[in-house]
């Protein structure tokens, strides 16, 4: 059974994104964004677009397959594929599903792309404005719970209650992304730093959520290509490696009214042993993370479920100081992430997970094997990849 | 009565494939109403058409008591629906019904929006009726399930 995984058999040739914009800024629509983010990645992997051969995307992306095949006149579609809802839970899961298309033999270049214009369609943040909901919503919207940041608060709260994790963990994930956008060219939060006195005394959205506590929204495209090993070697010189991609939630994490059976989780509680056993690593292992942020209070919770540190120790390792590349024990977010460099809907950190082991982060982790990137906490279903070197391959 | 929150927001109204008329038809009798499995008796919330402990399609409903206990709560500042512009802060909770298999409630815990909460208070029910309003496209009056400490 060990060898029904994707480890060794596939690697990232090569990734890319359009420019990134503040919100309803990009002055292209979605659908172009899309396809400037795949052919950066291609020029990044040194191949022809005319390779590739499948397609996967996560949340229910409104840029099709087909069209995307049509408009890049590809000689053949081998593979479409989408991971349904959950927000951004699918942006490792987007990349796993690649991998298994690649090692099922469906297809030899497969692109994971994300395009996000919310100028062109609109907001995540923003409620409802129909006159009558039903369904789901109908127990939350008219009490004034409808945006994610609003849905996702009260998990933090009983955080807090039940493991004595304290406030300050949630701003040194907020100050360790700001850190790290300020040397980051594509960060759209470049040139804009965050101070701790900056959070103390920025607004509440929500509480226990501050703004800075909170994702940005942006409009942009991100891409990455992911071929067989041995191909993508071929055409380049830093290949990486997903070591393992699994995705998942555990019993009820889909139930409906805030009913999940474990309440107080970011939904990785079942994906991680799964997730290690397969990439043949352990959290002592990570050199570098990069966790979603829809909210740092999921970071939180999702750094304690993937054993990079514990509701015992959580106050003393989340700190500023350990959080930030290249001198801190367990750095964090280091593109800026969702918070900083741009909400590309988690992709984003799947790509600096990658440009850690090529070491062309603009925050690298010298001599970084082996690379952490998840995404969605506390939604439905998440996901999380572990990248490694040729050198973590061993 | 008038809302806790501002008029405007979405109203509430029966899923059309009738998974949850029972709840609010109950709502607007005054009566907490859940789903309970005729087979295996547990309680279930949200609404699903199978009890997902035993799988039984036989999922009635049962009155339970109209209290529980805070289980955890926020407190939203920033608008985001132009009916709250000008509310301000406002307290949301989310309600455990130990009686009920703990299934938990989400709704707006009443009194100063400032107030400081605790995990575990004990809550009872206070429903808001709302009257239809066919001007804003609302053609039935509903009830809303709010919550104050006891």
């Amino acid at each position: 059974m060990t060898d029904l995984t994707i480890r060794g058999k596939v690697a990232v040739a090569g990734v890319g994104e359009s420019v990134y914009y503040k919100r309803a800024q990009s002055p292209e629509p979605e659908f172009k964004l899309v396809l400037r983010a795949i052919l950066a990645a291609c020029e990044d992997a040194g191949i022809d677009p005319s390779r590739i051969d499948g397609f996967c995307s996560y949340s229910n992306d409104r840029n099709l397959p087909a069209r995307l095949a049509n408009a890049l006149g590809l000689p053949e579609l081998r593979f479409s594929n989408m991971q349904w809802g959950s927000g951004g839970g699918g942006a490792a899961a987007a990349i796993g599903n690649a991998s298994a298309a690649i090692v099922s033999g469906s297809a030899e270049c497969v692109v994971a792309f994300r395009g996000l214009a919310q100028g062109q369609f609109g907001r995540f943040g923003a409620g409802p404005k129909r006159a009558t909901i039903s369904g789901q919503g109908a127990y939350t919207v008219p009490y004034g719970v409808m945006s994610p940041a609003q849905t996702y608060a009260m998990r933090s709260t009983r955080l807090f209650h039940d493991h004595g994790v304290d406030p300050s963990t949630l701003k040194a994930v907020s100050l360790a992304a700001y850190h790290h956008a300020q040397s980051n060219p594509r960060a759209v939060m470049q040139g804009r730093p965050l101070t701790s006195e900056g959070y103390d005394e920025s607004r509440w959205i929500v509480e226990p959520f501050r703004l800075y506590d909170v994702c940005l929204e942006n409009d942009g495209a991100a891409a990455v290509i992911v071929m067989a090993a041995d191909a993508a070697k071929d055409v380049t010189d830093t290949p990486v490696y997903p070591l393992a991609i699994q995705q998942g939630g555990g019993h009820r994490s889909g139930a409906s009214v805030h009913n999940q059976t474990d309440y107080t989780t970011s939904s990785f509680k079942t994906v991680v042993p799964h997730l290690y056993r397969q990439a043949e690593v352990g959290p002592e292992d990570v050199d570098v993370v990069q966790s979603y942020e829809n909210f740092t209070g999921g970071v939180v919770m999702s750094l304690i479920e993937h054993g990079l540190c514990s509701y015992e120790n959580a106050n003393e390792m989340l700190t500023f100081e350990n959080l930030i590349a290249p001198t801190g024990s367990m750095p964090l977010n280091t593109s800026g992430g969702n918070l900083a460099e741009c909400y590309m809907h988690g992709l984003g950190l799947q790509i600096e997970a990658i440009r850690q082991i090529r070491g062309d982060s603009s925050n690298p982790v010298e001599g970084a094997n082996v690379s952490l990137a998840n995404a969605g906490p506390m939604v439905e279903v998440v996901s999380t990849a572990i990248f490694g070197s040729e050198e973590a391959l061993g | 009565m008038s809302g806790y929150l501002n008029p405007g927001l979405p109203a509430p109204v029966a899923a059309r494939d009738g998974l949850d008329t029972a709840y609010w038809e109950g709502t607007r009798r005054h009566e907490l109403w859940v789903q309970k499995c005729d087979d295996c008796g547990t309680h279930q919330w949200g609404p699903e058409w199978m009890c997902h402990n035993c799988r039984s399609f036989e999922v009635g409903w049962a009155q339970v008591a109209a209290e529980g206990v805070i289980y955890s709560w926020e407190r939203p500042h920033h608008p985001v629906h132009p009916a709250l512009a000008g509310q301000g802060p406002y307290l949301v909770v989310l309600v455990e019904l130990p009686h009920a298999d703990n299934l938990r409630m989400v709704g707006n815990l009443l009194g100063d929006p400032l107030q400081e909460v605790q995990i575990g208070a004990a809550v009872e029910v206070v429903y808001e009726d709302h009257p239809a309003d066919p001007d804003r496209g609302i053609s039935e009056p509903y009830t809303l399930v709010q919550w104050q400490v006891v």
